[in-house]
């Protein structure tokens, strides 16, 4: 079946330069019958998730931009469940999110992405220019290791009981403050509709779990990042950004 | 030099930060000539107006190539990597490229951001030294226990293959200092220790190393 489908590929390459109106409207239809019995056969991605996790938002972004279908398999990390021996045989970290594709297992919500986008590239999570996609990769950067390493559960319990509870957030006010004032001055000039012009990108993938979680869970007054806060506006109109929203998944509980 | 002829890049660096070195590796295995200039990371350089400019976070690595001003080492690696493909560093199979993403963020997200100067000094200051020393080594044994189940069946003579890729300039530096700065047995390690061992033998991975930069001091 992978053969198949880069088999189909090929063909739709050819297809393109032939002159034949006729031949190559043939070969685009064949093909297209091809991608779709490919995909159907395909065994279902699955996600790895919780409703909460920021990492997972993302990954769930993504899933849903390039129009994937997947199985949502919830894992409860209020409740231990990544601590279980058969969640820790997909993920040794025992963090979320994890894909499963057949017999492909991929930790890490970066690494999933770029994954994704790599097998599925339309459409693309990078823009062409080299600039922009440089400035994509540190608006990545930001969160993965400025920001949400230093908001994730582990150390809010550290940090909680090792110290005491008003450390602990100062501690992560003090993180997303840092974080979010180098998002502004990195984004301000190139900013569009989204973080990097007027097309969504890797950046807004990071950005968007972010920024939800800085009005929802973390109480952060915005307005000193006005550039940020056009975002999350931007994102509210997007369907394939509201369905991956925390409050609107499988695992959600119906108190919040 | 792959860059001769073009303006010099510069790279403000510390002696002794991961991040940087990681870019050093970059920048040596593409064959590019750059000026070092250092940030004194003890001495509070990283607070200077001028540095400020150049990265608002107050963090080295940086890099200036022309009118482009990119910081953050995976940024920086990436934008090379894209600029100068040769030699790639990242491999063709899209499976493999995910092993080298998952290494490269496990090092970034998992381990590098519970050890870094800022982190260790509020730890100690807040709680005490002893606290300090055991968050860095919890965060460094999750991380590298991780790196071994990911990589074992993979590596080859580096981290995933034959070839050096993405997930060895992570994971070089990281294990430095591990070693070095951190005094971490790497028994548990032995897929951790070989790829390790692997880049002794290479000169663009020897030249990045801390100990050999213009700033790193003379009584180290």
């Amino acid at each position: 079946m992978v053969w198949f489908g880069f088999f189909s590929k090929q063909n739709k390459v050819i297809g393109e330069e032939e002159t034949h109106n006729n031949r190559r409207n043939l070969r685009r239809r064949r093909t297209n019958s091809l991608l779709i019995v490919f995909d159907f056969y395909q065994a279902k991605l699955k996600l790895y998730s919780y409703w909460r996790s920021s990492c997972a938002h993302r990954v769930r972004i993504a899933l849903t931009l390039k129009g994937l279908n997947y199985e949502y398999v919830p894992v409860n990390l209020l409740k231990g469940d990544q601590s279980d021996p058969d969640f820790k045989k997909i993920n040794p970290m025992g963090t979320v999110p994890a894909l499963v594709d057949g017999d492909v297992v991929i930790n890490d919500s970066f690494a999933i992405i770029m994954y994704l986008d790599d097998k599925y590239p339309e459409p693309p999570l990078l823009p062409s220019d080299l600039h922009k996609r440089a400035v994509n990769y540190q608006a990545t950067s930001i969160v993965m290791c400025g920001i949400q390493p230093h908001q994730n559960m582990a150390l809010f319990r550290y940090l909680e009981e090792k110290i005491n509870a008003e450390e602990k957030t100062a501690w992560i006010t003090n993180a997303i403050t840092k974080g979010f004032t180098a998002f502004e001055n990195l984004l301000v000039s190139c900013a569009g509709k989204y973080a990097t012009g007027d097309e969504v990108y890797l950046a807004d993938l990071f950005l968007a779990p972010q920024i939800h979680a800085a009005f929802n869970r973390f109480q952060i007054n915005m307005e000193p990042y006005p550039t940020l806060a056009k975002f999350h506006e931007s994102y509210n109109e997007l369907p394939a950004f509201q369905n991956a929203v925390p409050e609107n998944q499988p695992d959600t509980p119906s108190t919040i | 030099m792959a860059n001769s002829g073009a303006e010099k890049l510069k790279l403000y660096s510390y002696w002794r930060s991961s991040c940087a070195h990681r870019v050093r590796i970059a920048l040596a295995l593409k064959g590019l000539d750059y000026e070092y200039i250092p940030v004194n990371l003890i001495k509070g350089d990283q607070f200077d107006p001028d540095f400020k400019q150049i990265n608002p976070m107050g963090t080295v690595p940086a890099l200036v190539d022309g009118d482009v001003v990119i910081n953050d080492s995976f940024a920086i690696i990436m934008y090379l990597d894209e600029k100068y493909p040769e030699p790639p560093l990242l491999p063709r199979d899209i499976h493999k490229r995910a092993v080298n993403y998952q290494a490269m963020s496990i090092v970034l997200s998992g381990i590098q951001p519970h050890q870094n100067l800022a982190v260790i000094r509020y730890i100690e200051e807040k709680i005490n030294a002893e606290e300090k020393t055991a968050w860095v080594n919890n965060a460094i044994t999750k991380g590298f226990t991780a790196l071994e189940k990911l990589l074992v069946n993979c590596a080859g003579k580096h981290a995933t293959g034959d070839e050096i890729y993405l997930a060895d300039l992570f994971l070089a530096p990281q294990i430095h200092g591990a070693i070095n700065r951190f005094q971490i047995n790497m028994e548990p390690y032995p897929t951790l220790a070989k790829c390790y061992e692997s880049y002794n033998e290479l000169p663009s991975f020897q030249n990045a190393l801390p100990e050999k930069q213009p700033d790193a001091p003379s009584t180290i």
